[in-house]
């Protein structure tokens, strides 16, 4: 596997092979996000207790769940980045970010709008809401602290750093219902037991999930397509590459 | 181990002619707990509950302050310079920072807590958690600043940043020990949340350190 990962290292053919993926990856992320969220919001039957707000778990769930999965894609090319001192990897990190930022906003918005009817409060310091907002606050400080550096190369690099200390915030969030035993609700979609959701609106609930992950690596090639040729402006492939369009 | 005694012995001195450097944090801390009353009101059954919550969240914006100075004067003289630049490991330095930051801010905070304890009308039960909480929690809390200050050492705009960096990580250890203060304010055992706090503690010397000396590496390289 080392040896076919090793040439993504280099920026040139991994700026190609970004290039190559994402039409394949928008294509399927946007056909998975129609499908997904017409099925789920349109065609679902409705729930016995929440009525029919419950819809908003299609959206809710699967950018909650994602922005935790960007959060550990981010911390893995961050500890990439350190432990091999791989340039591409630490572009990759600042790529991830704003994605999984906005991801985890949405997640806190839409819960906020589910919780104003259910629980009758926009917000309550709930355990899993409160570390949610802390993962925000997480990727806003990777944000800042890249910004914080007037040299580029050691600002990427202590962004890094931080993002790979943030993830000691993973594990608190995925267990802190479990733990605290709070008002969230536990998770409905486990891999082990039988899940405790009717298949006719969990189908829908996974196409959701698949089509937030397919876009979130759609976005990230696209992201990471332009910070490739941003830091890498004076090379000649760079050079020949804009000169031929 | 030799260079470990040498690195403390120097921040004491340094210390020891600076004295703002961990007076203002002191002092600070005093201030803030004085303001919580003013603002919340004088009544001495809500002052006893809102306690441990006043308590810890003065700890950790006083060491807070104390943090953004801490690397600041070795960077700029250039003293991380040289040590990285001599191979020597890093490691003796960190730890003495650490150390030297822990007895400047977390040790008064501890010895100070009885002093705390009698402003708010705490009973003995909840004071002795107090304490206890304090003793555990704040070394952690110098662990987590000293970070910070390493990872924000050559950032152009290192003070404000650093709050937004280091409050996170500070709340699992504020919310367990503000459970352990709370249980035992209600007569309640509190040895599960103590133990979690210790685990915290060593769980975060055992790693922060390391992450310290590559923090201070990638600033100067």
């Amino acid at each position: 596997m080392f040896k076919w990962l090793h040439p993504l290292a280099k920026p040139e053919t991994l700026y190609h092979f970004c290039g190559k993926l994402s039409p394949w990856l928008m294509a399927s992320a946007l056909f998975t996000l129609l499908l997904g969220n017409i099925w789920g919001l349109g065609f679902t039957p409705t729930d016995y207790q929440q009525g029919d707000s419950y819809r908003i778990i299609h959206i809710h769930v699967p950018s909650a769940i994602m922005s935790m999965g960007a959060y550990l894609a981010m911390a893995i090319a961050a500890f990439t980045a350190l432990v091999w001192q791989i340039k591409t990897a630490q572009w990759a990190v600042l790529a991830i970010a704003p994605i999984g930022a906005v991801y985890t906003a949405i997640a806190l918005l839409t819960g906020m709008a589910w919780g104003k009817p259910m629980w009758g409060a926009w917000w309550v310091w709930d355990a899993r809401l409160t570390s949610e907002l802390i993962l925000l606050f997480l990727y806003f400080g990777v944000m800042a602290l890249h910004g914080a550096f007037s040299d580029r190369q050691t600002g990427a690099k202590v962004a890094s750093l931080l993002a790979v200390i943030g993830s000691i915030n993973l594990p608190i969030i995925h267990f802190s219902v479990e733990w605290w035993n709070t008002l969230h609700q536990g998770a409905t979609i486990t891999k082990f037991a039988k899940p405790s959701i009717d298949p006719s609106m969990l189908w829908p609930l996974l196409i959701s999930l698949l089509a937030f992950k397919l876009l979130m690596l759609w976005l990230t090639c696209v992201r990471l397509r332009t910070a490739i040729l941003e830091n890498e402006q004076h090379r000649p492939w760079v050079k020949q590459l804009v000169g031929k369009v | 181990m030799v260079s470990f005694v040498v690195f403390l012995q120097r921040e004491l001195t340094l210390l020891a002619r600076q004295k703002s450097d961990w007076l203002n944090p002191v002092l600070f801390f005093i201030i803030v707990l004085t303001l919580f009353p003013l603002g919340v009101g004088p009544e001495p059954n809500m002052l006893r509950i809102m306690a441990p919550g006043i308590v810890w969240i003065a700890a950790l914006l006083s060491v807070l302050l104390a943090a953004e100075r801490l690397f600041k004067d070795d960077y700029r003289n250039g003293v991380i310079e040289q040590l990285v630049a001599s191979q020597q490991a890093l490691m003796p330095f960190v730890l003495a920072k650490i150390t030297g930051n822990w007895l400047s801010t977390g040790l008064p905070l501890v010895l100070l807590s009885p002093l705390v304890a009698l402003l708010f009308n705490m009973e003995s039960a909840a004071f002795s958690a107090m304490a206890l909480t304090l003793l555990l929690g704040t070394p952690v809390l110098s662990l987590l600043s000293v970070l910070g200050a390493a990872i924000t050492v050559s950032a152009d705009k290192g003070g404000i940043l650093l709050a937004l960096l280091i409050l996170p990580l500070y709340i699992p250890l504020l919310i367990f020990a503000s459970a352990a203060i709370e249980a035992a304010s209600i007569g309640l055992g509190y040895q599960g949340q103590l133990a979690i706090l210790l685990a915290i503690m060593l769980f975060a010397l055992a790693l922060v350190p390391m992450a310290v000396c590559s923090a201070l590496k990638i600033n100067v390289s």
